[in-house]
């Protein structure tokens, strides 16, 4: 082989490692800093969005429902002092539900997902706002979807017993799903403890004071033998 | 002339919406529009009339999917879905539950309707809630088949809100197998085939078809 041939091979051979090596290093770089945004987001929240403490506190057993396998919510009793006040007391269980998962496998809500505001109208609807990370962060699929519903609506109609239904926005908007199944666009039941998983009824409330729902599905065309013309 | 109902195959998803991600490359949107065209192959060989809301890489609305459906006066909606977690090949299948009955205070939803053959109009958003009984009874069906081939899968199904149900004025289920994270891709597309021989099976014994009439076509 000509020298000139071999110490081009050498050369080109050094340069592949040193494009290897780098590689390696950029890669490591960046998920040290995808680990540090996720860790800021979570101490952005935590000044963000400190204990909620009423005067009317009291400290007692409450049931927060994590996941106990793939397809169901079981309670797990934790001491959290309440507020007597419903809306301030949902507020206080749905942080409890993120905050204190006890450990990876329990988790339904992603963890970076953060409660924006929690309130009940007058109607009996209680009106749950996350961030976009409920949505973006929960695994696609309608029993991974259904469980973090479930986890939430247990939640709350085992510690907040005026609301009679839950509706569900993501960044104050209503979303057609959760992950891209469950259905967003309607109610949940809340029902007393032990009742089975719930469906949400289709929208017919007022829509919330401060983040006022789209509403889904345009008119159909009624075709005349009575059914809808698909619209092609 | 066609006797018997059309089936109606809805992969889920499609176009930029692709569903469940897999690290391994697999995404929700393909697989289900692969195990859809099974599905149809295995009904069209059963004589059954089959359409599909995607044939290929498009994302038609959820209701342009459901008006696909209620074009038809006697149909049968299946919704295809692969989950992000969970066990290679569990298998369930799920119908639409309204737990509460809809009280019509929204007056703008009266012009949003379905008619049904009586002539009596529902909402165009719960036009599943007649068919509720007769959807759970498909799900049940198609449960108990899958459950046969997928040990691992529930011996009941499951009610829950899937979105693409709620508006087909049908019956109507989703069935969804589990899942585009399995380490090899051939793990869940290997299922493919008796996954949708397992559909087609559940549906056959919901509605039959009928014998043929002799002398027609």
């Amino acid at each position: 082989m000509p020298r000139d041939l071999k110490i081009a091979l050498g050369i080109l051979t050094v340069a592949v490692a040193v494009g290897l090596i780098s590689l390696r290093g950029l890669h490591r770089r960046m998920q040290g800093l995808a680990e540090s945004q996720s860790s800021d987001e979570k101490a952005r929240r935590e000044v963000l969005a400190p204990e909620i403490s009423t005067p009317s506190d009291v400290p007692q057993g409450t049931k927060i429902y994590w996941a106990a396998g793939e397809d169901r919510v079981t309670a797990t009793t934790v001491e959290l002092a309440l507020s007597a006040d419903p809306v301030q007391r949902g507020k206080q269980v749905l942080q409890a539900l993120i905050a204190n998962t006890p450990t990876a496998e329990q988790r339904t809500v992603p963890a970076d997902a953060e409660l924006l505001a929690f309130y009940i109208l007058s109607d009996g609807t209680a009106i749950a706002d996350f961030s976009d990370a409920l949505s973006s962060e929960t695994p696609s699929g309608v029993e991974s979807e259904q469980l973090v519903v479930d986890s939430i609506a247990r939640t709350l109609e085992n510690n907040v017993p005026t609301p009679r239904r839950l509706k569900i926005l993501i960044h104050g908007q209503e979303a057609e799903t959760l992950a891209g199944h469950v259905d967003l666009t309607g109610f949940f039941d809340l029902n007393p403890p032990n009742a089975a998983p719930q469906a949400p009824a289709p929208s017919s409330a007022a829509p919330t004071p401060s983040a006022p729902s789209s509403v889904p599905a345009p008119p159909k065309t009624l075709a005349p033998g009575g059914v809808p013309k698909p619209r092609r | 002339m066609h006797i018997g109902p059309v089936v109606v195959i809805d992969p889920g998803h499609g176009g930029t919406d692709t569903g469940a991600r897999g690290t391994n490359g697999l995404v929700e949107k393909d697989v289900v529009l692969q195990v859809g065209k099974i599905l149809r192959a295995e009904l069209e060989r059963m004589g059954y009339r089959v359409v599909m809301t995607r044939g290929d890489d498009s994302n038609p609305s959820y209701e342009d999917r459901a008006a696909l459906a209620n074009a038809y006066r006697d149909a049968i909606f299946v919704s295809l879905h692969v989950s992000s977690t969970g066990a290679t090949g569990n298998t369930r299948a799920y119908f639409y539950q309204f737990p509460v009955p809809f009280q019509a205070t929204d007056t703008s939803l009266l012009s949003n309707v379905v008619k049904q053959g009586s002539g009596t109009a529902i909402p165009w958003e719960e036009a599943q809630r007649p068919f509720a009984e007769q959807s759970r009874r498909l799900a049940n069906l198609v449960q108990i088949e899958l459950m046969h081939r997928f040990s691992q899968s529930p011996n009941a199904p499951t009610p829950a809100a899937v979105r693409n149900l709620r508006s087909v004025a049908a019956p109507a289920v989703a069935v969804e197998i589990s899942s585009v994270s399995v380490s090899d891709p051939i793990a869940l597309t290997s299922l493919s085939g008796l996954f949708a021989a397992s559909i087609a099976r559940g549906i056959a014994a919901f509605r039959p078809m009928p014998a043929p009439v002799p002398g027609l076509p």
